[in-house]
This record gives structure tokens, sequence and C-alpha cells, in this order.
């Protein structure tokens, strides 16, 4: 699939987050966005996702079929969208159901992640990494070309981070892409970088004593 | 269709593990038809008389437990996020959820009516007439309050709001299910008309709260 973003802004409670953004993805590209904490990272990924609208500027996908751009993506961000009370397995059974498309067998995207033990254990019990892992897995058992990752390797173990970098790898040959928002690399070869910036200058009146103050700091 | 269908089975594999809500407004009807005769004293003629309108007003009231986590609990974990991705369309999911969720309050709710028609003194007719309109009318209630429950999925201790918002909607559901009730007890308008309108009721809601509800929750996004 192609992606191609143009001349996106986005504005949230009044405030500009950014604005003439512009990229294009081809087929197994990947994209690195990076900025400080607070720069809008999470915000690009609501809106290529689709969860937030652009103030001005258009997402749009090529070569999917009849696809809409929802139903060609994988999104693993902070809210991991895991149910406790559930185990590992029926968790992933219930993404692969819901997104269609199977591929792997949850149990055998558990093991690739290295927690084919956690198959039967409620996901309450886990740690924040082997959640984090979990959630992942969900990129294996249904195919979706597009993966839109929020800071994937946090709370990983520098083992799965290498598991994870071999994931994306596999995926960008199949002809997938990916778009990570990272502090890290993430071992992604020849990936584009995508550096936010935020717009102080539009920052609101009330809020520019505040901003000015921080930017003594930084 | 299997996508619906997973989606059912999860919540009411997750409404068997936690517990939670389902056994919750069981024993919320069950503390206000036990409250009633204490408020009105022991006058059995008085009870039965006003026993099908208790249960009602006990079931509306119910409903709305454990309503503001329908679809708050997916907006906070981010399931909500995932069910957007499905090919399945929302108006289906929003439907899929909350047949889980009347599975598992109000068809309890209705089935447990006649056991708790004892505590009002209701005879048998009356008791299976009760239990009949609650089965049909739940539906109606559980799905005006779905579309409370949408508008109120990003709000934080929405609760509140979702049963000022929700209860006059549900009043005229109280009024055919009570007066279905009360025309199996004797009257001059047969039981079956304002139980057809019930169920009209039932198939309205079903219809207009699907999609309110899945207008409700796109435009929150």
């Amino acid at each position: 699939m192609r992606l191609t973003a143009q001349d996106l802004a986005v504005r949230r409670s009044g405030r500009r987050i950014f604005s003439d953004l512009s990229f294009e993805l081809g087929p197994g590209a990947a994209l690195m966005v990076t900025g400080r904490n607070g720069a809008g990272k999470s915000t690009l990924l609501a809106v290529l996702a689709g969860r937030l609208k652009p103030e001005s500027g258009t997402v749009t996908v090529r070569e999917v079929g009849e696809a809409t751009l929802s139903e060609c993506l994988h999104v693993v961000g902070h809210r991991d969208g895991l149910k406790g009370p559930l185990t590992a397995e029926e968790n992933l059974a219930f993404a692969r159901d819901l997104l269609g498309a199977p591929t792997a067998s949850p149990r055998a995207a558990l093991e690739e992640l290295g927690l084919g033990h956690a198959l039967r254990l409620p996901v309450g019990y886990l740690s924040a990494g082997q959640r984090r892992r979990v959630a992942l897995a969900r990129l294996l058992v249904c195919r979706r070309p597009l993966w839109l990752l929020d800071e994937p390797t946090a709370a990983l173990d520098t083992a799965s981070q290498a598991v994870l970098a071999g994931m994306m790898a596999r995926h960008r040959a199949e002809g997938g892409l990916v778009i990570a928002a990272t502090h890290q690399p993430l071992g992604l070869e020849d990936a584009q970088e995508l550096r936010i910036e935020a717009p102080r200058t539009t920052a609101p009146g009330a809020a520019r004593s505040t901003v000015a103050a921080d930017e003594v700091w930084w | 269709m299997r996508a619906l269908k997973a989606l059912v089975a999860r919540d009411l594999a997750l409404a068997a593990r936690v517990g939670g809500s389902g056994a919750l407004s069981l024993v919320f009807f069950l503390m206000i038809v036990a409250l009633v005769p204490f408020a009105l004293g022991p006058d059995l003629n008085l009870l039965s008389r006003i026993g099908p309108a208790i249960l009602w007003l006990a079931a509306v009231l119910s409903t709305l437990i454990g309503l503001d986590r329908l679809f708050q609990a997916d907006e906070e974990d981010g399931s909500l996020d995932l069910m957007t991705g499905s090919p399945a369309p929302l108006e289906g999911i929003v439907l899929a959820k909350v047949l889980a969720h009347w599975l598992t309050t109000g068809l309890p709710l209705a089935l447990a009516s006649p056991l708790f028609g004892l505590l009002v003194a209701l005879d048998g007719r009356a008791m299976a007439a009760t239990a009949l309109t609650l089965l049909v009318g739940t539906p109606a209630l559980t799905f005006v309050g779905a579309v409370g429950a949408a508008l109120t999925a990003s709000i934080r201790r929405g609760g509140l709001i979702l049963a000022v918002v929700v209860l006059p909607l549900m009043i005229p559901t109280l009024i055919f299910g009570v007066s279905a009730s009360e025309a199996a007890l004797g009257g001059t308008v047969p039981f079956t008309t304002p139980l057809a309108i019930l169920c009209a009721l039932s198939l309205i809601a079903g219809v207009i709260g699907t999609l309110a509800a899945a207008a409700a929750l796109r435009w929150s996004e």
C-alpha cells in the first residue's frame, strides 16, 4: 500500500499542535516520528488512525483495494486494548476474529514473542512488559499492511526489542508499512525520520508565560 | 458476523469472570423491592395493587447499574479503538455489546422477577404477567440506556449524567410496562394492547438506540 499525508495541521483545544506536515510512504517504507515529550507524536498517530480529525490536510491510502484506512492498520499504543480478566490467548483470538484476515494462531504469535508459557494466564497477572508483548502479538495474528506503533519499546527488555525489530523487518519485506513514534532507535533500516517541532510562537496568551519559563530551562 | 459473535462471546466471558454489573443490578433490584414493604407497612392489598409498579420501577433503576461502564470500559483501555478498526460496522458492534449487556442484566432481572413478586404479595397471574412484560420491556430500557452510555463514554464519573439523560427517555416504557402488568389483573383494557405497544417500543428502541449510540461514539472520537 501507499500512504500519503498532505499538509496536515492539527489543533486541539485551540492550541496548534503542528502544521504543514507532509510525507509519502511506499511499500516497505518506515517512518520514525521523533520529537520532545508533548510535541504531538501520539496526536499524529491518532490522526493517521482516523481517531482525530485534522484541522486541514488529508491522509490518503492507495493500492489497498476496497479497504478504508482504519481497516488497513494495526495500532499498538499506550492503551493496549487488552482485557485483564481474559487470558492472553482469548484476548488475541478476540482481536483476530474482530479484525479479520487471520494469519498466525495466538499460540504461534505468543511463542514468537517468547510468551508461550503465558498463553492461558489472565493478562491482568502479567507485567507491563509482558502486556506490551501480548499487544505486539496482535500484529502477527492478523495481517494488516500499516503498523502504527506508539513507543513500541516502552517497558520491553532488550531481547524483546530485537524480536520486535525482526518482526518489523519481515513486515516491511512483505511490503508493509511501519510508522513508529519513538525516542529510541528501533532497528529500522533506512527509515525516514519526521521530527515534530512544536510551533511555540502560536501558544495562546494565557499559557505564554509558563511556556516562556520552560524555555529558560530548555 | 464472526466479529460480532466474538464480541458477544467476549463480553459474556468478561461478565462471567468479573461478576460485576449483572449480579449487582440483581441485588439492587432485590434491595428496592424489599425496602418498599418496610416503607408502606404490612398492607397486603395495597402491596399487591402497586406491586407491578414497584417491580417496574426497580427494574428501571437497576438497569442503570453498570450501564455507565458499557462503552467507558472499552474506551479507557483502548478496546474501542480496536473495534472501530474492525471491518464490521460500528452499529453492529453497538448491537453486539448491547445484546451481551442485556443477556447479563435485563434477562436475569426478568427471570428473577416472579421470585421478587413474592415480596410484594403478587398472585400467580400477576407475577407471570409482570415477568412477561419485563422480558419484552427490558430490551427497550437497555437500548435507550446505551445511547446515554455512548454519550458519556469519555466522561469520567459520567454515571450520574447518564441517569439524568436516560431516565426521562425510559418513561414511555415504564408507562406501558406497568399498564400491561395491571391490565392482566383485570380492568377495561385487554392485556395484549399495552403488551403490543411495549413490544413495539422495544423494537423502535432497538433501531434508534443502535444508530444513535453508534453516532454518539463516532462523534466523541
